[in-house]
This record gives C-alpha cells, sequence and structure tokens, in this order.
C-alpha cells in the first residue's frame, strides 16, 4: 500500500508517495536523498538516525513516513545555514569529538534537542531531586541548573559512539552549552 | 634509516573531512547517489549443521516487484577455495545464520518481506558450538592451527617451564577466559554492485580496496582490473572489514542477476553478528614462578580458541607474552577448535586485547603473592634484550610509561590492602597494567606522486580512512616528504583507481602507506633534482614507489608499550560496577597528529572498558546463534559509562621503525585495560574474576 506525504526537510518541501512501510529514515535516504542521518540499527538503539522533528529530537528509524505527513524535519545538513556551521558542528570538530563521523550527524541533532529540552527544565535520571538521586521527585521537584558533565553524559547516552569519542563529545557540547 | 624532519607531523590539525562529517555530508558507501537502485535481502539459515532437503521460492518470486530469488539452485558458480566466499555453491549448512538465498527487489520493503517467505527445509545434524566443553583433557576438535595472524612464530619454548615452576618459591598457575565478542561498528556493512560489460563497480564500506578487489575477482574470474571498488569513507570496521566475506560476494552475485542496475545491500545489525566475524572466545592458562623477590623464573601462557569449519581463523592471544618480561623458561602455545561457528575475524588489537588481560592479571597475582607493588615487579622483570628473539629493542619505554602514569595518577598514595577504601555504599579500587603491540608493516602498498609546475602534489594510494584520521595523518607525512606545506598536498585515496595498499589494519596503516609515499616523495626529490635542475616541469614529474624493506626487521624488535591505570568503583550492596577514571601513557613513537592519535588511544582505552565490563556475545547452546545481536542486548560503552579519561605519551625518537619513526597507535589503547580494570575491581573488593566481562552477578555473594 502506498501514501502520499508532504515533508519540509532542512527548509525545502517534498511531495512523495511511500511505502506504508517506509520509515521516516528510508524516506530522507532512499527517496530524497538526504543521507544526512545514519543507519545503524534500524531499531531505535543506536541514535545515528537522529533527526529534529517539529523541533525535538527522534530516531527517524523508529517513525513511519506516513505518520508524519506535513512534518518540519531537521539533519544536521540543515543545521548549517548558508554554509556556516553551526556551533556545535564547529565545536566538534575542534574537540575532534568523532572518528569515522557515522554517530556525528545523530550526536549533533541529538546535541541540540538536548539543549532544548534542558533550557525547558526537563530533567533526566541524574537531576537533582530525581528519585534516582535519592530525592523524592515530589512538589519541590528536580531543579536542572547549570549542566553538569554527568547531565550531559547521561541526556547523551541514547547517541552511540562505536568509536568512542565520549570523552570529545562532552567538552564539545559544554563549549557551546556555556557560551 | 634517516627519518624526515618533522613539520607538520606533530602538528595537531583538525580533520580535513570535518566539515562533511559533522553535517552528514560525507558520504558512506550505501550513500553514493545511484539511478534506480534494486535491493538485496538475504535469507539465513535455522539449523547450525546439515543439509538443505528443499527451498520453496515460488511465493517470494510472485511478489509484485520482486527481481530475482537466488539460491544455490540457481547462484553463479564461484572459484574460490575461501569456505566463508563460497556464498550459495552448495546445499551444505556450515553455521547457523549462514546465507541460503537472497532476494533482489524493486525496494527494500519488497526484498524484505519477500525474504521472509522464502522457505527453507533442512536435514540437520547435531552440533558442536561450545569452546568451553573443549576443556583440556577432551581434545578431540583441538589443534594447532596451521597458521595465526601473520608474523609471529605460533608456539615457543625456552629453558625447562615444568621443572621451574616445580621449585619456583612463588607461584601462579590460574585460568582466565574472555567472551565472544562482536564489533558492531556503527555503519553496518554495506555494498553498492553494479555489473556492467566492463565488470564490478563495488561502493563498499571496507578496511582495504585492494583486497576486496582480488577476492572478488578470484571469486567471478575475473581479471583485478574488471572490479573497481571504491570506499572514500567508512563508518568504523575494527577489523571486522579487513576481509572480503559473504555479503560483498553475495551482493556482487545479485548485481549479476540484473547487469546494468546497482544493487544496494546493507546487512540488518542483527545479521552482522553472524556474517560479519567477531573475536573468538579463548580459554587461557598462565603459569607464572619467581623466587621471593619477584624475579620470575618461570612464564608459561596456553590459550584455546575456536574457528569455523568453512575457514581457519586464528588470533595470536599469546602473542605479546614473549615480549614482555625476563625469565629464563618461557613457553607459549595455542590451540583451536574448529565448531559449526562462523568464522571469527580480526578485532581491535587481535590476540593482545584478550591474552594481555590474562598476563597481566596474572602479574597482578603474582605482585600480590609476593607482597610487593605490581609497578615494581614489573620494572624487576624489565628485560635487557627482547626475551624470544634476543635483539635489541629499537625503542622500549615501559618502564617510564609505568613511573610517569604511576606519577600523574597518584599511585604512591594507594593503600595496596582490598577494600581499604569505601565511600558511601561504595568500594573503590586502583589497578595497573601494561600494554604492547607491534610495529607491523603490511605488505603490498604502492604511491603515486604527481607534482605539478604549479606547486601542487597529488598524492595517490588506494589506503583507506576508516576513521583512524589516515586521511589528515598521511597528508601531514606527504607534506613533510615532499618538504612542502599540508595546502599543497592533494591525498586520494579509497579507490582501486589509484595504486594498490595493504589493508588498515595491525596499526600498520601509516607504517605501511607512509613509507611507500616517502619512498616516493625521495624518488621524485631526486628526480627533480638530477634531471630538472631542481623545478617541476612544465607538464608535471610523476613518480610510483613501493614500500621499501626495512633493512633493521633483522636486527631490531619493535614495539610499542604502555601502561594502563584504572579506578573503579563497586557497589557493595547492588555489586554495580562504575570506572570514574582511566589513565594510560603509551611510548608509540612520533606522534603524527596529536589531535587524531588522542582520539585513537582514547577510543581504545573505552573498547578495553566496554570488554572488561558490557559486552559479551550470548550463544544459545540449542541453536547456535548469537541471542543478544543488537545494540539493546549487547551492550557496548555509552556515554554515561565513561568517565575521566587521561591520555598521554611519551616523546620517543625511533629511526629504526620507518621513515616516519611511528609505531603505530590505533591497537594499543585497548590492550591492558581490561587487567587495569580486572585489578582495581580485586582491590576493591577483593574478589579476582578471571572470566570476563566482569558483571555484578560474579561480585555479590552466591
Ligand atoms: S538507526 Fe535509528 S536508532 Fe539506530
Ligand atoms: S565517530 Fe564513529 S561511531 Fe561515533
Amino acid at each position: 500500500m502506498e501514501a502520499e506525504v508532504t515533508f519540509r526537510v532542512d527548509g525545502t518541501s517534498h511531495r512523495l508517495t511511500v511505502d506504508v512501510r517506509t520509515t521516516l529514515l528510508d524516506a530522507l535516504r532512499e527517496r530524497l536523498g538526504n543521507t544526512s542521518a545514519k543507519k545503524g540499527c534500524d531499531h531505535g538503539q543506536c541514535g545515528a538516525c537522529t533527526v529534529l522533528l517539529d523541533g525535538q529530537r527522534v530516531n527517524s528509524c523508529l517513525a513511519l513516513a506516513v505518520a508524519h505527513d506535513g512534518a518540519e524535519i531537521v539533519t544536521a545538513a540543515g543545521l548549517a545555514s548558508d554554509g556556516e556551521l553551526h556551533p556545535l558542528q564547529s565545536a566538534f570538530i575542534r574537540h575532534d569529538a568523532f572518528q569515522c563521523g557515522y554517530c556525528t550527524p545523530g550526536q549533533i541533532v541529538s546535541a541540540v534537542g538536548m539543549l532544548r529540552e534542558a533550557e525547558a527544565g526537563w530533567p533526566s535520571a541524574v537531576t537533582a531531586g530525581q528519585p534516582a538521586d535519592g530525592g523524592s521527585g515530589g512538589s519541590d521537584g528536580p531543579t536542572v541548573g547549570i549542566l553538569t558533565d554527568d547531565e550531559v553524559r547521561e541526556r547523551m547516552s541514547g547517541n552511540l559512539c562505536r568509536c568512542a569519542a565520549y570523552a570529545n563529545i562532552v567538552p564539545a557540547i559544554q563549549e557551546v552549552a556555556r557560551g | 634509516m634517516s627519518t624526515i624532519t618533522p613539520r607538520a607531523m606533530g602538528q595537531a590539525l583538525d580533520r580535513l573531512d570535518g566539515a562533511d562529517k559533522v553535517r552528514g555530508l560525507a558520504r558512506y558507501a550505501f550513500e553514493h547517489p545511484v539511478d534506480h537502485p534494486a535491493y538485496l535481502f538475504p535469507v539465513q539459515s535455522t539449523v547450525a549443521v546439515g543439509r538443505i532437503t528443499g527451498i520453496d521460492r515460488s511465493q517470494a518470486s510472485a511478489q509484485p516487484g520482486v527481481l530475482a530469488v537466488l539460491t544455490y539452485h540457481n547462484a553463479p558458480r564461484l572459484s574460490t577455495e575461501d569456505g566463508e566466499l563460497r556464498v550459495l555453491q552448495s546445499d551444505e549448512v556450515a553455521f547457523r545464520g549462514q546465507i541460503v538465498a537472497a532476494v533482489i527487489a524493486e525496494t527494500s520493503e519488497i526484498a524484505r518481506h519477500a525474504a521472509s517467505l522464502v522457505r527453507v527445509d533442512y536435514e540437520g545434524r547435531t552440533h558442536n558450538v561450545d569452546l568451553r566443553a573443549e576443556v583440556p583433557g577432551h581434545r578431540e576438535h583441538l589443534r594447532v592451527p596451521n597458521e595465526v595472524l601473520p608474523l609471529f612464530p605460533m608456539d615457543t619454548a625456552e629453558g625447562d617451564v615444568d621443572a621451574a615452576m616445580a621449585s619456583a618459591a612463588v607461584r601462579v598457575d590460574e585460568v582466565y577466559s574472555t567472551p565472544w565478542y562482536t564489533h558492531n561498528a556503527l555503519e553496518p556493512h554495506t555494498t553498492i554492485a553494479c555489473w556492467t560489460e566492463e565488470g564490478f563497480t563495488l561502493h563498499l564500506s571496507t578496511q582495504g580496496v585492494t583486497g576486496i578487489q582480488a577476492g572478488v575477482a578470484q571469486a567471478f574470474r575475473l581479471d583485478p582490473s574488471q572490479v573497481r571498488v571504491i570506499s572514500p569513507h567508512v563508518g568504523g570496521a575494527f577489523g571486522s572489514k579487513v576481509y572480503p566475506r559473504a555479503d560483498v560476494v553475495l551482493a556482487a552475485m545479485a548485481a549479476r542477476s540484473v547487469p546494468g542496475r546497482p544493487v544496494k545491500f546493507a546487512l540488518t545489525r542483527q545479521q552482522t553478528f553472524s556474517l560479519t566475524g567477531y573475536r573468538p572466545p579463548t580459554i587461557q592458562r598462565v603459569r607464572l614462578g619467581a623466587g621471593s623477590d619477584g624475579r620470575l623464573t618461570a612464564i608459561d601462557h596456553r590459550s584455546i580458541e575456536q574457528t569455523s569449519k568453512l575457514k581457519e581463523f586464528a588470533e595470536h592471544s599469546t602473542r605479546a607474552t614473549p615480549s614482555m618480561y625476563a625469565a629464563p623458561n618461557r613457553g607459549t602455545q595455542q590451540w583451536v577448535a574448529e565448531l559449526d561457528v562462523p568464522t571469527p575475524t580480526i578485532m581491535r588489537a587481535p590476540g593482545e586485547a584478550s591474552g594481555m588481560f590474562a598476563l597481566e592479571s596474572a602479574m597482578d597475582e603474582l605482585a600480590i603473592a609476593c607482597g610487593l607493588d605490581p609497578i615494581e615487579l614489573r620494572i624487576r622483570n624489565e628485560p635487557d634484550t627482547h626475551p624470544h628473539f634476543h635483539l635489541p629493542f629499537s625503542s622500549r619505554n615501559l618502564v617510564t610509561c609505568l613511573r610517569e602514569g604511576a606519577r600523574r595518577f597518584g599511585w604512591e598514595r594507594r593503600d595496596p590492602t582490598p577494600r581499604a577504601r569505601r565511600e558511601g555504599g561504595w568500594l573503590i579500587g586502583t589497578g595497573v597494567a601494561a600494554a604492547t603491540y607491534p610495529v607491523l608493516r603490511l605488505p603490498g602498498s604502492k604511491a603515486t606522486i604527481r607534482a605539478d609546475a604549479n606547486g601542487r602534489y597529488a598524492v595517490l594510494i588506494a589506503a583507506v580512512d576508516i576513521g583512524t584520521g589516515t586521511r589528515t595523518a598521511l597528508t601531514q607525512v606527504a607534506a613533510d616528504a615532499l618538504q612542502a606545506d599540508v595546502e599543497q598536498i592533494d591525498l586520494r585515496l579509497g579507490d582501486t583507481a589509484y595504486p594498490p595498499a595493504a589493508e588498515e589494519g595491525a596499526s600498520a596503516g601509516i607504517t605501511s602507506w607512509g613509507a611507500a609515499i616517502c619512498a616516493a616523495a625521495d624518488q621524485l626529490r631526486q628526480r627533480l633534482a638530477t634531471e630538472h635542475g631542481g623545478t617541476v616541469p612544465a607538464d608535471g614529474l610523476e613518480i610510483t614507489a613501493d614500500t621499501p624493506e626495512n633493512e633493521y626487521l633483522k636486527q631490531y624488535a619493535m614495539h610499542s608499550f604502555g601502561a594502563q591505570f584504572a579506578e573503579v568503583r563497586v557497589h557493595e550492596e547492588t555489586g554495580e560496577i562504575r570506572v570514574p577514571r582511566q589513565l594510560g601513557v603509551f611510548a608509540c613513537g612520533r606522534i603524527v597528529n596529536p589531535k587524531t592519535a588522542r582520539s585513537q588511544l582514547l577510543g581504545g582505552m573505552a573498547w578495553g572498558l566496554s570488554m572488561s565490563l558490557h559486552e559479551q556475545s550470548v550463544l544459545d547452546l540449542r541453536f547456535g546463534h548469537v541471542v543478544n545481536h543488537d545494540l539493546a542486548q549487547y551492550h557496548i560503552s555509552s556515554n554515561a559509562d565513561i568517565g575521566a579519561v587521561e591520555v598521554h605519551w611519551i616523546e620517543e625518537d625511533d629511526p629504526y621503525v620507518n621513515p616516519m619513526g611511528t609505531k603505530g597507535v590505533g591497537e594499543i589503547g585497548i590492550v591492558g585495560v581490561a587487567a587495569a580494570i580486572a585489578n582495581a575491581v580485586y582491590h576493591a573488593t577483593g574478589i579476582r574474576i578471571r572470566d570476563l566481562p566482569i558483571t555484578l552477578d560474579k561480585l555479590l555473594p552466591g
């Protein structure tokens, strides 16, 4: 079965007919020729396919294209505007926060989404006041202040890097987060 | 050998492909734009050993959009003795997950669905997939491998180990084991194959385009010139993409059956667990005998590992041992068990990663038995010359690494008593281990340099960059070899259109390829000087040179060394293990690019942590396959698992290894980490774990 969908990807509108089994990731990569998001597992287990879907980070391999008609999608290719790299992209290069680069677009998009989540006050498992931290998670609630390195590590753990550039990814993100 | 003067080498240049990679614009194999591709999906065997008795492809073939269903009945006959590459050649099944059919279709969704409709019947036979059943004393399937991964004698013996053990004042005699590890490069094995009148074009994720070209050409009875392999960017490999495997052959076969049409084939993560190799599990016995002063009188290291029945692969888990410590009586021995399993392959520091876990754990046990500091024990057993080859080392800075690491790590404040440090509910311990890796040079590389009158140099070599930073580091090497600036160098790699190159592996990339580039640069400068008065002629000048022999190989033993330190916390109640701190000091010759080299060493150390605590392919003995075959169940270290990591190196000037003075940094980062962590776990808890990975169940009381 096929269906027609429309997306805006990195600022450009596309209309296409997709097999209803087609994931958003395959629609981007195989149909629209945008290979910025990568396929590492196809099961929501590695984060290589992370894109911003209507402003939030998602694993695009877990999204069916047909379910997101009208969506606004941003990949790492779209974060760089007019040839200017996004500050996180420059920080990743300076800190050598990657080797093979296959997880990298996903890491960077994920970091953009993550910083927005933190800014909006979303707690993580290591945020002070969380049950995991010995807090009650109750009325005074968790507080997200300045992101500690442990916060960044926790919040970025959905993005696996087999080259294990983690010890460079954290300072690259912190450089941008702390301005 | 004179080493070239470093100007670009030693600079912490950003990766040349960084801006492409951070935007996702660097093209990996599957991303090469092609018109009107077809898609391939394999069917895998559901028995571990047996024979196919029937294949019904009617339902699959009837699906709209299916172009072909390949089985051993209709697949082209191949000409290869390599059991791994003999895809769809007979009705025999040699391991669970072996490719028994494949579907080519208009879309990936159709191919995958149709593959699920191919019905295969088998006559299964009893399988044997359990290495642990192959314990010494019950050795029907054990034999000495014909060949162990390259360049080292398999078994070594000197003196009389048994007699020395019998009379030793202090003895350690223990068995250590390591599990089946799977590489899990983040980019799975992918290919786009196209067959035309000229032959094959393969866009491929590989560690060596030249080797793939040769393997495919042979299998399909073609001249190598009819196989073009292109691999500009590779999303990690770690050994799993060195040799051609079944996936490449299958993709090429599929392309043959739809001529002119590109066929796209990406293994799923699950399929990579049975089709792309793994680090073989090992069972190792280490015997150490010493005087009460800790001076070793005997070192003996034996290992059993597994291979498949299709093809022999053996890694040398005992290889590092003869290079480490002085002792008059020494031995190493290695066996393989042939089982009904997929064929293992090279995986980061093949041999050293597993073997040094055993040896360096045993050294810690010996230090404790002698009441000596483990660093002091190693220093006391430092050899003057290579213990096996009896040659001087071209450079050996193990002791410097240990001392420098101890100083930086704060080792002197350590109370050696187990369970001495406690914070909250956490027991805290620290551990140390030595690391080593040989300096290897792989044969078969050539480089071409073309000088243009406008002052630029094109450097062509079919090397690959699997994330190691080859593109950047070789550009720096070429700049110094040509006495030019980095900006004048236009390095091209990853394509069999360029001169052949050895595969990326064995930490030998810069040595093998760099030496060829240096040789070409040397000849080019000489020709310019003698024939052209020192200026490049208007139509340019081109030179091609081979990697030269290294005349010093017979005079010196060449190895990198390092010291690994780790701090662990073990939760007393839950057994949870954390590693808040790792520190490594390495002696790896000249560092071409401190930024990318540091990343390689960091990555290796994280791999070491991952192999110590997280990774294990769990075999279902009933069926013979890895059950935890995805990234949710096969755990690799995530960001939150890695704490503070420090990487340092000792300045080394080694004029014997190669013209760059480099010794390689890709493997040594992982070596010794597992022992350092196991030693730290012992220090924290008083519990000695000799069976990796160290999981909490092994630390909790019964
Ligand atoms: S490819 Fe989507 S999470 Fe791995
Ligand atoms: S850079 Fe290779 S997986 Fe992250």
